[in-house]
């Protein structure tokens, strides 16, 4: 890959109604090498700017309206009613989608993730209420799937980064929804036992009782991606809560591991969609 | 056309709504509820086909884990009673703003102004012994708030005779617009009966001011077409000018102070002899001082591009009324401080701070009309978490302090830190103008009866008949479209100048920025109603949430009126800044208002008042034996002031925006309080901020000076603590006092006066001393109740907060141990300090010797130990406060998971001192280090000259051990310690 290339990806941060994680988003993008904007939604609903204009679109955290109604419930109506033969487009176009948080919250009622049997558009899988029943801010450790098609996620092993969520616990259809999810390998990362590494059900490690430890998922192509914790959270080594021991250990990282996710994003999109 | 839309809880979701009720009406109110579910009910009044209110339905549910239905549907669970929840007419619903914004989008079309959309919760109880009187209890303690919220009790036979009530809480008045004039010449007794019935809160020498202000100019007011009496506009505007909470009377007041050897002093005004003079003072030797006193909040330099602004404010009589709506509007509205200080900066990071009744309290000894306790912190909680977490700004700094007398009115901190670019647009950020012909613009939320009287009754002591039009409910999105809309707007270059409408509304920030021009020309009938039906003089005087006013030049009003549309929000051009003089007010064209800015700004006569010392004598109760210290320690760690409140912490976001670099709990486990919190100002910088926050109310029952010198120092060591030094601190001062005016009601106010005077005293002394300036403050002055018969006042109070800068944060240093064999320093000297401590209120004393500060001992000592941080010789480093060294130990082993061996023998102290003053006693000026053995001698020669030791190690054994020179005090294992630490108030 050329760096001039990366250059040239343009990513799309989606900002207004309450959403809030616009600054530390394009951040990572922007360390990433591509040019990040963010753009207010009302530019696109009144036409003033267009989808088509970005290779990558980052629906991001926060609260669009309050979570009134269920997080990301407004916000997804929104677009499906205003901007929905836009986005259909973009995404056939085989171009990138994150959803972090809200943004995730926001890709599920709209029916962006996963998307099993080809159905763009229909909701399968839903992020109820935390099972402790409140918002939490905690540091989680997530094992990625190694066999999961998602872009996003390639190479990782083990990644530790922030959740702050209210709903969060993911929620499939049906049992054939979850069989058919794990059998496309479209978990990309789960809660992990920080003793273990392996997978857990158990609070605080899975901070919402989430089914099968699912943290984050995609759609088939692995071009869509959404996951509840935060990876533009953990840009810095600094934002880690044992950075201290890990520089005493030696085990400080040059950078926040949290870039990983927008460096692969980036890196694709140069190789493929420029 | 009405339709119901209810959603319910679905079979692959629970109803833990339903089941927190069921839960808490058992244990705390002890009903024979047996079960309880709830569902969400939406009415919408529109003009719409039915297949419309279905795909509305479609939308609102989600389908994988809620039921919806249009119409009513009977629960699959048996039930015997119906309560149904809705607000009251005109209270701010924000579920039902972002519904009805959500129907727009299904409808193809905004609604109009005649349709609309009410929310409200159904809860069906299971409960056959549950009788009306019963259920109705369940209603309104549990389930509502009477004040803003409608409950209906239905019975099963009702509800399937007759449905679910319908839920409309339009507002109905229509009552034409009035404006009444009010006949001040009277005699005195009636004009104190003007004020009183007025919620004027205007003395008698006030309402003289004004009766000879309008008598004298009865000309000019006659040619202007008005009588020589004022209007209702008028007289409300001035009493709103001159309330407490705006001039801040008791804190500029003359005071005629008598110390206890009777020696007698003039004081003129505290706030300028002691607060603003210190800051003065300061200013003469430090170059980060931007802007103080003058703008919404204080500003200083960061760096040589950005500078930083920083409030913290109080909201205390609103939330005691209504908790939620209260506290959530005390953390939104303090966020309006930074945004309008300067251009508008914007918002970084919040932090928070209550003082309540301990949430234990027996039902029975809270008196009627109070909200229990437990309840009150839990809504109070709530409505910071929301208010923060929707905004999208972290919070570094939390904490509670419980003591029985906030019984009556609870105390609620809330402050932002924003950031403002040293410069925008080629010029100082910090600094606004307004020239005349700008116009005089409001943007942000609608107008209505919410918050009307909210500075005057904030000025007033809690009492039945309090205004219960005096709670606002913060609507956190609106401001977040606000605040995002107002940047772009800023960084456009599209208005001169901005600011808060808080307490007073319009009238405050209008008149404000008037008073800067010179004048100004408004009408109020171009203003933007929730609801018809406002009188003149309550559209100038509402505090409805979410609105800033600005000035905007004319050749740009056209471009900020049309990005405020494109980012959907109101704003509304309601008049012209001029250079007249005068305060003008209109309605539709007629004058209603018309004062001269000198008088309404400048014409309030000073209070005159006097303050006598009488120091208190307590009682010294004996000191426990040695042998008890260890099973002390673990007491005191599960006492409500020390033990870990990390349950309802993590509750708010506090990694939001990626800055957060030492967080408010750390430690292995990330369970220990941090004594400071450190972050970057910007992504991926090195350059950060340590906030830190000291508050001691209970060392006021000996002596208010030392509460404010230990708060002082408390703040500045636990910003030392974390890798910060002193040199560039700011300082907020936040007081709460109980009314310190004598009254026949309130007799000992002398002594309370003195009180503020000795707090003052202590504040200019310690500020200047450590340098570190008071950039902003705020003053809250009568937090008494009389609700239930029983006067209740609060401790006095001061929240000293800091702001520091830090050069790098990657030199920030946590409490926890971390490798075993480090050595255990403790650097400062303890006293027998017990005073007002937690040892002596776990045994129900006070006693007498309060922790005093010398602050030229506390600066070298400070000054050492930031070299040793500067050199990164701590591993780990903690300032114990309440419960002393020995509660100090603990947190250090339990944020490692590390043994300690500690020699108390070792420790640093005067002569004399027993074994439990010296675990115990909470001297200040004092921190705990582990360091490297290998560091040992850099660092004992960086700390020669101040009082140090090396007391133990850190051991790999889950083993804190306490002995004296060999001997055994205490063996505490680590596991004992953290559930003494976390029990308390886990899961409350």
């Amino acid at each position: 890959m050329r760096p001039d290339k990366t250059a040239d990806v343009k990513a799309l941060v989606i900002t207004g109604f309450g959403l809030n994680c616009e600054r530390e988003t394009a951040c990572a993008f922007r360390q990433a090498g591509a040019t990040a904007e963010c753009v207010h939604l009302n530019e696109f609903l009144s036409r003033r700017r267009r989808l088509d204009e970005f290779h990558i679109l980052a629906f991001i955290g926060g609260f669009s309206f309050g979570d009134h109604l269920g997080a990301g419930t407004i916000f997804a109506n929104r677009i499906k009613c205003r901007l929905g033969d836009d986005l259909r487009q973009f995404v056939t176009a085989g171009r990138l989608v994150i959803g972090i948080c809200n943004g995730f919250q926001t890709l599920t009622r709209l029916g962006l993730v996963p998307v099993l049997d080809g159905k763009l558009f229909t909701q399968q899988v839903a992020l109820a209420e935390n099972q402790q029943g409140a918002f939490r801010d905690d540091w989680v450790l997530l094992a990625a799937n190694p066999r999961s098609p998602c872009i996003f996620t390639r190479g990782l092993d083990l990644l530790p980064l922030p959740v702050r969520h209210g709903e969060g616990r993911l929620i499939p259809a049906d049992e054939r929804t979850l069989a058919a999810i794990e059998r496309n390998h479209l978990v990309a990362l789960r809660y992990a036992d920080p003793q273990s590494a392996r997978p857990t059900q158990e609070f605080p490690h899975n901070p919402n009782g989430s089914v099968a430890a699912i943290a984050g998922i995609c759609d088939p192509t692995g071009r869509i991606f959404g996951l509840m914790p935060h990876p533009e959270a953990y840009l810095s080594p600094y934002n880690h809560p044992h950075w201290a021991r890990q520089r005493l250990n030696g085990v400080l990282p040059q950078k926040g591991l949290g870039q990983q996710i927008f460096d692969n994003a980036v890196g694709f999109a140069a190789q493929h969609l420029v | 056309m009405y339709y119901r839309l209810e959603i319910s809880p679905g079979p692959a979701a629970s109803d833990a709504r339903g089941a927190g009720v069921l839960q808490q009406a058992k244990r705390f109110l002890r009903l024979p509820v047996e079960g309880v579910w709830t569902r969400d009910v939406y009415s919408l009044f529109v003009e719409c086909d039915e297949a419309g209110a279905a795909a509305a339905l479609a939308a609102f549910t989600n389908p994988i884990i809620q039921n919806g239905h249009l119409g009513q549907s009977k629960p699959p669970h048996p039930f015997d009673w119906v309560v149904v929840v809705g607000f009251r007419p005109g209270v701010t619903d924000n579920v039902a703003r972002s519904a009805g914004s959500a129907l727009g989008d299904v409808l193809g079309r905004p609604l109009t102004g005649a349709e609309a959309v009410y929310t409200s919760t159904e809860y069906f109880v299971r409960g056959p012994r549950l009788d009306r009187e019963a259920v109705g209890r369940l209603a309104v303690k549990l389930l509502a708030n009477s004040l803003i919220q409608t409950t209906w009790v239905v019975s099963r036979e009702e509800w399937e005779k007759d449905g679910a009530p319908v839920n409309c809480p339009a507002v109905t008045d229509r009552s034409e617009p009035h404006v009444g004039t009010v006949n001040l010449e009277v005699p005195d007794a009636e004009l104190l009966r003007i004020s009183r019935d007025g919620v004027l809160a205007l003395s008698l020498d006030e309402m003289r001011a004004i009766q000879a202000y309008f008598r004298a100019n009865a000309a000019r007011r006659r040619a202007a077409g008005l009588s020589e009496a004022p209007t209702d506009v008028e007289l409300e505007c001035i009493a709103q000018t001159w309330s407490e909470h705006c001039k801040h009377k008791i804190f500029n007041a003359r005071i005629t102070y008598t110390d206890e050897t009777g020696r007698t002093c003039e004081i003129d005004s505290c706030f300028k002899s002691f607060i603003r003079r210190g800051t003065e003072e300061i200013a003469k030797s430090v170059a980060w001082l931007v802007s103080v006193f003058h703008d919404n909040a204080g500003v200083i330099r960061f760096n040589d591009r950005l500078n930083l602004v920083y409030k913290v404010e109080t909201h205390n009589s609103p939330t005691a009324l209504a908790p939620y709506g209260g506290a959530i509007t005390g953390i939104v509205g303090v966020n309006r401080d930074p945004l309008g200080t300067g251009m508008g900066a914007e918002l970084l990071f919040n932090v928070w701070g209550y003082c309540f009744a301990p949430p234990f309290m027996a039902e029975k000894d809270v008196p009627p009309g109070l909200i229990h306790p437990r309840r009150l912190r839990d809504q109070v909680h709530k409505g910071v978490i929301d208010g923060g977490n929707q905004s999208g700004i972290p919070y570094m700094v939390g904490w509670e302090w419980f003591d029985p007398r906030f019984l009556g009115k609870p105390l609620v901190y809330c402050g932002t830190v924003g950031v403002l670019p040293r410069e925008l647009n080629g010029r100082p950020a910090h600094l606004k103008e307004i020239r005349r012909g700008d116009h005089a613009v409001m943007i942000g939320g609608r107008i209505g009866k919410d918050g009307i009287h909210g500075a005057t009754f904030s000025s007033e002591e809690l009492h039945a008949g309090s205004p219960t039009q005096a709670v606002q409910i913060g609507d956190p999105i609106t401001q977040k479209l606000l605040s995002d809309f107002l940047i772009e707007a800023r960084n456009a270059g599209l208005y001169r100048f901005v600011t808060d409408n808080g307490a007073g509304g319009l009238s405050s920030s209008l008149g404000e920025m008037s008073a800067l021009c010179g004048g100004c020309e408004i009408d109020l009938a171009a203003a933007p109603l929730k609801y018809a039906g406002l009188q003149p003089w309550e559209i100038l005087l509402s505090e409805a949430q979410e609105r800033m006013s600005l000035a905007v030049p004319p050749d740009s009003l056209d471009a900020f009126l049309r990005l405020a549309r494109d980012r959907d929000v109101e704003a509304t051009a309601l008049g012209q800044f001029t250079d007249s003089g005068l305060f003008h007010v209109k309605y539709a064209g007629r004058t209603v208002a018309l004062l001269d800015e000198e008088f309404l700004h400048d014409g309030l006569p000073q209070m005159q008042l006097r303050a006598r010392w009488t120091p208190p004598r307590w009682p010294e109760p004996p000191l426990p034996p040695d042998a008890e210290a260890g099973g002390l320690l673990l007491k005191l760690l599960a006492r409500l002031n020390l033990c870990s409140g990390e349950f309802k912490a993590r509750q708010y976001d506090h990694e939001v925006k990626g800055l957060s670099v030492v967080k408010p709990y750390v430690g292995v486990n990330r369970n220990i309080a941090s004594d400071a919190t450190v972050a970057t100002v910007e992504p991926l910088s090195r350059e950060g901020v340590i906030l830190a926050a000291g508050v001691a109310p209970r060392y006021s029952d000996i002596d208010t000076y030392h509460m404010m010198a230990s708060a002082i120092d408390l703040a500045v060591r636990r910003t030392v603590a974390v890798g910060g030094r002193l040199g560039h601190i700011a300082g907020l001062d936040d007081f709460c006092w109980p009314d310190p005016v004598a009254s026949p009601a309130n007799p000992d106010g002398e002594y309370k006066l003195a009180q503020l005077v000795r707090a003052n005293q202590a504040l200019y002394d310690y500020t200047v001393a450590f340098g570190v300036p008071c950039i902003s403050g705020k003053d809250s002055m009568k937090n008494d109740s009389t609700v239930g018969g029983r006067r209740i006042s609060i401790p006095p109070t001061v929240l000293f907060s800091t702001l520091a800068r830090m050069d790098d944060v990657g030199k920030a240093v946590t409490l926890d141990a971390k490798l075993p064999g480090d050595l255990v320093y403790v650097i400062g000297i303890t006293r027998a300090e017990l005073g007002g401590g937690e040892l002596f209120a776990m045994l129900d004393a006070v006693g007498n010797r309060v922790p005093a500060v010398d602050a030229d001992s506390a600066k070298r000592l400070y000054a050492c130990v930031a070299r040793l941080t500067e050199a990164e010789l701590c591993r780990s480093l903690h300032t114990p406060a309440g419960g002393g060294l020995g509660v100090g130990f603990a947190k250090v082993a339990m944020g490692g998971m590390r043994g300690l061996d500690i020699n108390v023998a070792a420790i640093p102290a005067e002569g004399g001192l027993a074994l439990c003053e010296k675990l115990f006693s909470e001297s200040n000026s004092r921190f705990i280090a582990t360091v490297a053995p290998a560091d040992r001698q850099r660092v004992e020669a960086i700390l020669a000259e101040v009082p140090h030791a090396c007391v133990g190690t850190v051991t790999l054994t889950p083993v804190l051990r306490l002995h004296h020179a060999g001997e055994a005090v205490a063996e505490l294992g680590l596991d004992a310690l953290v559930k003494a630490y976390t029990e308390t108030l886990d899961h409350v």
